[in-house]
């Protein structure tokens, strides 16, 4: 057991503290290769993550960085600093620490080179773009430890895979240097273990005492909740009333544009006008500080928040979490629990609103999984290759390189670590000449291989470009949106671009919780001015709809085995026996689909729990069969759980719907011309480096000097469709908003097993569905004939359909072919 | 006559129009230090261009400037490309317009003017603004419309009864909305747009 040094026990004593065993364990295991600890929020995570170099740096004998520190967020690693400055001013240590963000200054990061601290704070990003530097080993000369802040956050995306290759990069400068992650609760720690070690080193776990189990709770109200929606706005006075009740209240929500309604009708029914703020990723970065500065003051009663406030910064006395609209997923749920109440060994309290009827099932389920511990997530699959073409380009910036080397340093990173050679070449090549099967590029590759084989940027001024382009951030196209004044008014936040362009002039929406009217687009900012109106036309700015967890789908199918359902209000239960007696609920491991005419057209639903994303691409891909089988579908609309297809047949054998060869043929030719596709092709050639998102002279050039990044995806689709990047898009589509695995998940669990009730009208479980927003049309010819009937309007309103043609003396342009 | 493709034809004068090619636009880049982008642009943009002429049959090409990308991917066009652009050419009156991107004479075949007459049109790659009977290329208009709640977007020829300025003809260009300030104050209020795409169609033009 590794002592504390007694200036350290004098320091714990003079607070009153004593080292948690987590901590101690720590310390004793400062020698570890790889150390993972899992801890709930508040059990001093982050001090046990740093005290092993606090104890080393004690006796001032370091020279050069220590220790680095790797957070999520930028605010995380400012937090960090002034919670270490404590210990390290009150004990005399000498010990620097500095911290490098986006926002850190030129002449800081400057001097941060030239005479870097001994504890380093930064995120994924930065880190990426030091490895880049050709001085990157005098900078991190003697490091020792790195430490991973909320690692099982950065597990999940593309952000953590970047930061994996960056620290191999490290681990050739430095090879001692010890890797410790930091994570909440997860479901699956070895997993995270395997991403955060070097390859094929071991990595201990760490399990802190999980503290007492959580006081949580649905909400019950008066008022049974609506059939269908997300907006819970049935239990505003009953929140309001649990504001009241407690100090300070976190209401998470699901995504933004829910958030902005609710807290627009939060505020309508604040009859007291408690301080209530609202914090969620669109808003403007001035906003959202004075929100988290206002929260830490205590100032504010309750905060409407989105998963921006998800991540471990300490809000202070936060005494209640609600989370509105059904969690969608275990873990996070749990984690978000954990906000509230940061004394450890005092219980987190938190309160589930359901906002409509199913959501009261899927409360009452994640409820359930909650008090059995039972996490949920999917395994997330090797480690994507649009961030490898990244990286190999990061490490030409730093010199030249062997090619060889650099893949056995890419595969000591846990997601890399079965990437095939082949595949690395690829990559190599495509970073190299671009990949394409016509030779254009021989004379302007952008890497070339030395006589001596080593590879190196062709033009040395390419760096500055790459590195400019750092980064696997996806900001969907936003623009900034403004208040008009005469110069510069207030910023507000950003909403889409796609949002943007369909607004006229007078449009209302909300933004941070007011309504503004839509003026003008002046140099790509959105104007607007203040609006007293009641209701907004809806805010639709990104928001990612989350899908329901696999296992939290399957404990929903299981609560419908059940003969009745005490835990349920009554209002549920009712329901639920209702459609038993009509028609019947859906099993477990069998697929059932119901038919019936309503509306004057003959519906399907089909009961798939293959979270939303997966019963939307079943939807696209269902139409498109029915099309071809004659039955005339219409459309479709999708939920977490079931979709429903209106159309002019009645389906009499489901069977051969779901055939998964056919359907998944139906995907190769769908998925080539999707929006879907080209929106994942986009995010994936800008972190490949095929598209630069900023050029030294992008500013000045104005925008028809850029061109859509759907051109290069049609171009490559019709003259090289097996280039790396259609494969690369192909891979992530299916992993992400395709979703194709949970299609191919159910088929086999459902392995022909289908119940197909044919009745004579709409049935209790499916009449929600109608209500749904999304109806897709199937399209076609469609879109088109929008456009005609459009055009004619606006030529009939706008009174050109008269005035032309115009006098015969001038030229006649005509619209033709 | 204004072509889907976003050709223009003049059919009296069996004379075909097209506007900012931009041809060895992904060659440019690359020579740059950029990305390199897919090499089948200039291929893309000459199958289209071919498709207007099998379809029109045209005597005359103009060629409205912005042709290549600069005068340097002029001379890296590939012979086979190249080439095409020699067949595309032959039997016909081909005029290059000089653009900002390509100010000086090609190593091609066809006549190299800084603008054309016909009456009663003059061809120029930049509108002047109080010119008449004017048509040019040069700002790539798009124009994009609100069909509930979805929105579409598509180069566009802007037109009102002094002017006519043609969306850009090659594949990697994108556009300028017609409300931007070059494009909204060289229109006459009552100026329309016609989007491109297999149907064109004329609406009054966005601002």
């Amino acid at each position: 057991m590794n002592a504390l040094p007694p200036k350290f026990d004098q320091w714990f004593a003079s607070k009153g503290w004593s080292i948690h065993p987590h901590q101690q364990q720590m310390l004793d295991r400062a020698d570890a290769p790889a150390l993972l600890l899992i801890a709930p929020t508040g059990g001093g995570k982050t001090l046990s993550g740093f005290l092993p170099t606090l104890v080393d740096l004690a006796d001032g004998n370091h020279q050069g960085m220590h220790t680095l520190y790797i957070s999520p967020l930028k605010a995380l690693a400012a937090d960090i600093k002034r919670n270490l400055t404590t210990p390290v001013t009150e004990m005399g240590l000498p010990i620097t620490i500095d911290e490098r963000t986006g926002d850190t200054t030129a002449t800081r990061r400057k001097r941060q080179r030239a005479d870097p601290p001994h504890i380093f704070l930064t995120t994924p990003e930065s880190l990426a773009l030091l490895v880049s530097y050709e001085d990157a080993p005098r900078m991190f000369k003697g490091l020792k430890r790195v430490v991973i802040d909320e690692i099982h956050a950065l597990a999940e995306s593309k952000r953590g895979d970047q930061m994996m290759l960056a620290l191999a990069r490290l681990q050739t400068i430095c090879p001692d240097l010890k890797r410790v992650g930091l994570s909440a609760t997860v479901e699956d720690p070895q997993a995270i273990a395997h991403f955060m070690a070097r390859h094929p080193d071991p990595c201990e776990i760490l399990q802190a005492d999980p503290g007492p189990a959580p006081d949580i709770r649905m909400l019950s109200t008066e008022e049974a909740p609506p059939w269908s929606g997300g907006g819970a706005a049935y239990a505003i006075p009953a929140v309001l009333e649990e504001i009241k009740k407690h100090q300070t209240t976190l209401i998470f929500h699901n995504t933004r544009a829910q958030a902005e309604i609710f807290f627009h009708n939060l505020w309508l029914a604040n009859e007291d006008s408690l301080p209530i703020g609202i914090h969620h990723g669109s808003l403007d970065r001035e906003q959202r500080a004075r929100v988290e500065a206002a929260m830490v003051r205590g100032d504010l009663r309750a905060i409407v928040c989105t998963g921006s406030l998800d991540l471990g910064i300490d809000w202070g006395d936060v005494d209640l979490v609600i989370q509105i609209g059904a969690p969608k997923n275990v873990k996070r749920l749990v984690q978000r629990i954990g906000r509230a109440n940061h004394r450890y060994n005092a219980p987190s309290k938190a309160l589930l609103v359901p906002a409509n009827r199913f959501e009261v099932v899927e409360c009452v389920a994640a409820l359930d999984a909650v008090l059995a511990g039972d996490l949920d997530g999917d395994p997330r699959g090797p480690g994507p290759r649009d961030v490898l073409c990244q990286h190999i380009l990061i490490a030409a910036c730093a010199g030249p390189f062997d090619a060889d080397d650099l893949f056995a340093e890419m595969t000591s990173a846990g997601a890399y670590a079965a990437l095939f050679r082949a595949e690395f070449d690829a990559c190599l090549e495509f970073c190299a000449t671009g990949g394409y099967a016509l030779q254009a590029y021989d004379r302007w590759q952008r890497l070339l291989q030395r006589p001596d084989g080593q590879w190196q940027l062709r033009d040395p001024r390419a760096a500055q470009r790459i590195r400019m382009n750092i980064g696997t951030i996806q900001d969907t196209d936003t623009l900034k949106v403004r208040m008009r004044r005469n110069r510069g008014g207030k910023p507000l936040g950003e909403i889409e671009e796609g949002f943007a362009a369909t607004l006229t002039p007078g449009d209302t929406f909300l933004i941070g919780g007011q309504i503004v009217k839509y003026e003008g687009l002046r140099e790509m900012t959105v104007e607007v001015s203040r609006d007293a109106a009641k209701k907004p036309k809806i805010a639709t700015f990104m928001g990612t709809k989350f899908a329901t967890s696999t296992q939290l789908s399957a404990r929903v199918q299981q609560m419908f085995t059940q003969d009745s359902w005490p835990e349920l209000p009554r209002h549920t239960a009712e329901w639920l026996t209702l459609q038993r007696e009509v028609s019947q609920l859906p099993q477990p491991g069998r697929l059932l689909i119901e038919s019936f005419p309503h509306d004057g057209r003959e519906q399907t639903v089909i009961y798939g729990f293959a979270g939303r994303n997966g019963m939307q691409t079943l939807g696209l891909l269902l139409t498109k069969r029915m099309e071809e089988l004659g039955l005339h579908p219409m459309g479709f609309v999708a939920t977490d759980y079931a979709t429903l297809i209106w159309g002019l047949d009645a389906l009499d054998d489901p069977a051969p719907l779901f055939d998964l060869g056919a359907l998944q043929d139906g995907l190769e030719t769908w998925l080539a011309g999707n929006a879907v596709m080209k929106r994942t092709f986009r995010a994936s050639a800008t972190i490949a480096g095929l598209i630069e998102r900023n050029t030294p002279s992008a500013r000045k050039s104005g925008r028809q000097a850029t061109f859509s990044s759907d051109i290069l995806y049609d171009t490559l689709l019709r003259y090289d469709p097996d280039h790396l990047m259609m494969q690369i898009t192909r891979e992530e589509a299916l992993r992400g908003l395709v979703d194709f695995g949970r299609i191919e998940e159910m088929i086999a669990r459902v392995d022909g097993r289908i119940d197909h009730k044919r009745l004579s009208r709409v049935t209790p479980l499916a009449a929600p569905l109608f209500l749904e927003m999304g109806r897709v049309p199937v399209k076609g010819a469609a879109e088109e004939r929008l456009l005609a009937e459009e055009a004619t309007r606006l030529m009939e309103t706008s009174g050109l359909a008269q005035i032309t043609p115009p006098p015969s003396d001038k030229p006649r342009w005509r619209a033709g072919f | 006559m204004a072509l889907g493709s976003g050709a223009l034809w003049w059919a009296e004068q069996s004379l075909l129009c097209v506007s900012d090619l931009h041809l060895g636009k992904s060659e440019r880049i690359a020579r740059r230090g950029g990305a390199a982008l897919p090499p089948y642009d200039t291929r893309d943009t000459l199958t289209r261009l071919a498709a207007d002429l099998t379809l029109t049959n045209a005597r005359s090409v103009v060629c409205l400037g912005d042709s290549f990308d600069d005068l340097g991917a002029a001379l890296a066009l590939p012979e086979e490309e190249r080439l095409w652009i020699t067949r595309l050419q032959a039997g016909r009156r081909w005029v290059w317009i000089e653009g900002n991107h390509d100010p000086g004479p090609v190593n091609l075949g066809g006549s190299h003017l800084f603008e054309l007459p016909i009456a009663p049109l003059t061809f120029r790659h930049i509108a002047l603004p109080g010119a008449s009977g004017e048509v040019s290329g040069h700002y790539h208009p798009k124009a994009s419309v609100s069909l509930r709640g979805r929105s579409i977007t598509r180069p566009a020829f802007l037109f009102d009864s002094d002017r006519l300025i043609l969306p850009a003809y090659g594949t990697y260009t994108g556009g300028l909305r017609s409300r931007a300030e070059p494009l909204a104050d060289l229109m006459r209020p009552e100026a329309q747009a016609i989007m491109t795409g297999k149907n064109p169609i004329a609406i009054p033009m966005p601002r």
